[in-house]
């Protein structure tokens, strides 16, 4: 299982390294959402994939009865997960006003905060 | 008690955060900010005080023990940069009085300056690996938002670069983290010290240590990975571009500090020696870059990446003396460069832009502002006797003890790179006549936006001149901190064996 | 979106998903639920409405700004976090007080500082989401 997940990420790092590779700003962007789901599978893969229920403590007991999944990557993924959420919806909207303002998503052209360049 | 100190710091600017939002329509909001930023100065000289007294606080929030909970810990490297984050925050907030419109003050600029504060506040008290990343976060996202306050079409360029480049580097540490738990089974920092040391396959932790330092080293600006600094921090408010300038990349240094000093210190041949030649190329390029600018704050920022590299050359050396002088470095580096970039911002003021091939005059009309950039621009480049001078020595001192000569070179060439940068802004801004033939007299800004503007600029130049002039409690501060770096047990054994 | 079913369907399926979202906020701590997913919940009830009647009557409805939630909220959490310094606990330690017993078993419900920051993380993934997806569909 844990071979198959780092297959997943390693593809999907791929995928987002070569969008991330394109002049199109919106393509970076597609890239960067991948590139967060891959950390995402690489913090839930880290508590090792195994068979068990969910770790939830029935009543009258003080620890969870049999076998349960690592709780803790799960707690990290779920907030890498919202924090990457609430980043990336900002990025977009980001990259909306700017294509409202600018009139352009490539990012040879968005150079007004940088030095001109001459021979172009 | 502890607990109350160390949390402080950070609950009073999110406090203040959500008081000046409420209150963002009227003045009253800019006066809240104010008040909230003098409160976390009080609190952090408060829990300096009790890291005086007992070396090391830490507690565990909501009463978790170590190393499950999250735990928030101060040594001395911690608490000087939680006093100095607190120092930079009351500076900028006066001098927001000034220069940030009611325009920006509507849209939101205190709550958000407040809550960067408290973001950087957080990173340095945090002692887990994961809570580190939601503080990076919350810098992130107001960072973000501060940039493009005002929204002109040079700013949103400008933050669209910083904000990608960023995003990537938080998500390589967010992998870094993932793994090291993969490996490990515990984030807390003090308790990966062990747990990384009984790894099998060390050679598995270099890689992740690489990919941290990677993370850390883009938020720092280090030499490959700095592009999106000159990008970006010439374009907000000046406040704010002072706030990012002392702030955000030292947050980046701090984490690299703590995370090769405490965690990897496993294989310091590999990591610590890719890490001199990448601080030698930052220094250089950083500087290189500066001589080639024209703007006022351009050559600012670039300045910025030559000196972070001094500052993890100090961690790089990895002896005490070198850590000493970097922690020195850092303390020193942070009042100088936010004092720096508000002088452009009252340069800008009077005389109107901060290209430098359009203002100038400055030093005839108002020579006390004139004074006031020579203070920081010759600490900066290191003039005995002012601060930048004792960090400077202590850093080409500790190379030359490992006959590291051009290492030792490499930083004395960059500091004499640095005072013609500094001379052609004192040259053009200052000397030479006004191109349109302006007076940039004091008067062409009114009394209510030059006063809040120049109180902190005389205030931190007070203190880079307390630190030239009396270097020998801040140098045995710097020295126990690197002390603390060096052998972290004292860190370790409060941390895991604190009980609430 | 101009389709009578939907407009009229949603009428319904909003005051549904409110219900479920406060019962989710309000069965949080001691069972899955808590005033993030209410508030996830919470916040695609609002989305729904303004999709079937429009932006403009989503935010009558919504009555306040969605940014205010959200910073009210964080205030509210911040503060029910700080309530643990009148019992000497350290942040974010949850205050209990229960009602006619001394457990969650025996007793009948309880007053406690978790349940105040479940709401306040409640209003601030409403209103931040909102804000969001407010956003967006002004420019459309």
């Amino acid at each position: 299982m844990e071979a198959l997940t780092a297959l997943i990420v390693g593809l999907l790092v791929a995928a987002s390294v070569y969008l991330m590779l394109a002049r199109n700003f919106m393509r970076f962007l597609f890239g960067l959402i991948l590139l967060s789901n891959a950390a995402n599978l690489v913090i839930f893969a880290s508590g090792r994939m195994t068979p068990g229920s969910p770790a939830l403590v029935p009543y009258g007991a003080d620890a969870p009865l049999g076998e349960v999944g690592n709780a803790l990557p799960q707690a990290l993924v779920l907030t890498a997960i919202v924090i990457g959420f609430g980043l990336l919806a900002f990025t977009l909207a980001l990259a909306f006003e700017t294509y409202r303002r600018l009139r352009t998503m490539d990012s040879d052209k968005m150079r007004l905060a940088e030095p001109k360049e001459e021979n172009q | 008690m502890m607990s109350w100190l160390l949390v402080m710091p950070i609950a009073i600017p999110f406090a203040t955060a959500v008081f000046a939002w409420l209150a963002r329509m009227r003045p009253s909001g800019r006066w809240i900010s104010l008040a909230g930023s003098i409160a976390s100065l009080v609190a952090s000289v408060a829990l300096l005080l009790a890291v005086l007294e007992h070396g090391v606080v830490a507690a565990q929030m909501s009463n978790w023990d170590a190393p499950f909970g999250i735990t928030l810990v101060a040594d001395y490297l911690g608490v000087v940069m939680v006093v100095i984050t607190a120092i930079t925050g009351l500076a900028t907030a006066i001098y927001a009085l000034g220069e940030i419109p009611q325009r920006m003050e509507r849209l939101g600029y205190h709550p958000l300056f407040q809550t960067l504060i408290a973001g950087v506040t957080g990173a340095f008290l945090t002692g887990d690996l994961f809570n580190l990343y939601v503080w990076f976060e919350v810098m992130l996202i107001s960072s973000f938002g501060l940039l493009v306050l005002g929204g002109s079409r040079e700013q949103l360029d400008a933050g669209i670069k910083y904000v990608a480049l960023n995003l990537v580097s938080t998500l390589v540490f967010l992998s870094g983290i993932g793994l090291l738990y993969g490996m490990t089974g515990t984030l807390n920092m003090a308790d990966l010290r062990e747990a990384v040391a009984n790894v099998e396959n060390q050679g598995l932790v270099t890689v992740v240590a690489m990919m941290f330092m990677v993370g850390f080293g883009v938020k720092a600006a280090v030499f490959p990975l700095f592009f999106w600094l000159p990008a970006s921090y010439h374009t907000p408010s000046f406040a704010v571009s002072a706030v990012f300038a002392g702030l955000l990349t030292k947050v980046g240094v701090y984490a690299m500090m703590r995370m090769f000093t405490l965690v990897f210190v496993g294989d310091v041949g590999f990591t610590h020696e890719i890490l001199i030649w990448v601080s030698a190329l930052t220094m250089l390029v950083g500087v290189i870059g500066a001589a080639a600018q024209s703007d006022f704050r351009k050559i600012l920022s670039f300045h910025i990446i030559s000196q972070i590299g001094y500052m993890t050359l100090g961690l790089a050396l990895y002896t005490p003396l070198a850590l000493m002088g970097g922690v020195f470095y850092l303390v020193h580096h942070i009042i100088v460069k936010a004092n720096l970039f508000l002088v452009s911002g009252v340069a800008n003021k009077l005389a109107g832009h901060t290209d430098l091939n359009r203002i100038g005059g400055l030093y005839k009309s108002s020579p006390f502002l004139a004074a006031m950039f020579v203070i920081p621009a010759f600490s900066l480049a290191g003039f005995p006797p002012l601060s930048g001078f004792w960090a400077k020595y202590l850093i080409v001192k500790a190379s030359i003890e490992l006959d590291n000569w051009i290492i030792a070179f490499v930083a004395l060439f960059v500091g004499l790179l640095t005072i013609f940068s500094m001379t052609k802004i004192w040259g053009m801004a200052f000397w030479k006549p006004h191109p349109d033939g302006i007076d940039p007299t004091p008067d062409r800004a009114p009394d209510h936006v030059r006063v809040p503007m120049m109180i902190p600029i005389v205030g931190l130049a007070a203190m880079t001149i307390v630190i030239g002039f009396f270097p020998e409690p801040f140098v045995q501060f710097a020295e126990i901190a690197a002390g603390q770096l060096l052998d972290p047990s004292l860190y370790v054994s409060t941390v895991l064996g604190v009980r609430p | 979106m101009n389709s009578i079913i939907f407009t009229a369907g949603a009428r319904i399926l909003v005051s549904l998903l409110f219900v479920f979202s406060l019962f989710m906020l309000l069965r949080g701590h001691h069972l899955p639920g808590g005033g993030f997913i209410g508030g996830l919940i919470g916040a695609v009830a609002f989305i729904v409405y303004s999709l079937a009647c429009g932006p403009a009557e989503a935010k009558v409805a919504l009555r306040v700004s969605p940014e205010g939630l959200a910073v009210v909220g964080l205030g509210i959490a911040l503060a029910a976090g700080m309530v643990s310094i009148f019992f000497g606990d350290p942040l974010f330690t949850g205050q209990w007080y229960w009602v006619g017993g001394d457990s969650y078993e025996t007793s009948l419900f309880s007053i406690n500082s978790v349940l105040v920051f479940d709401i306040g993380v409640y209003l601030v993934v409403l209103g931040s989401i909102l804000s969001l997806a407010y956003a967006f569909e002004e420019e459309t």
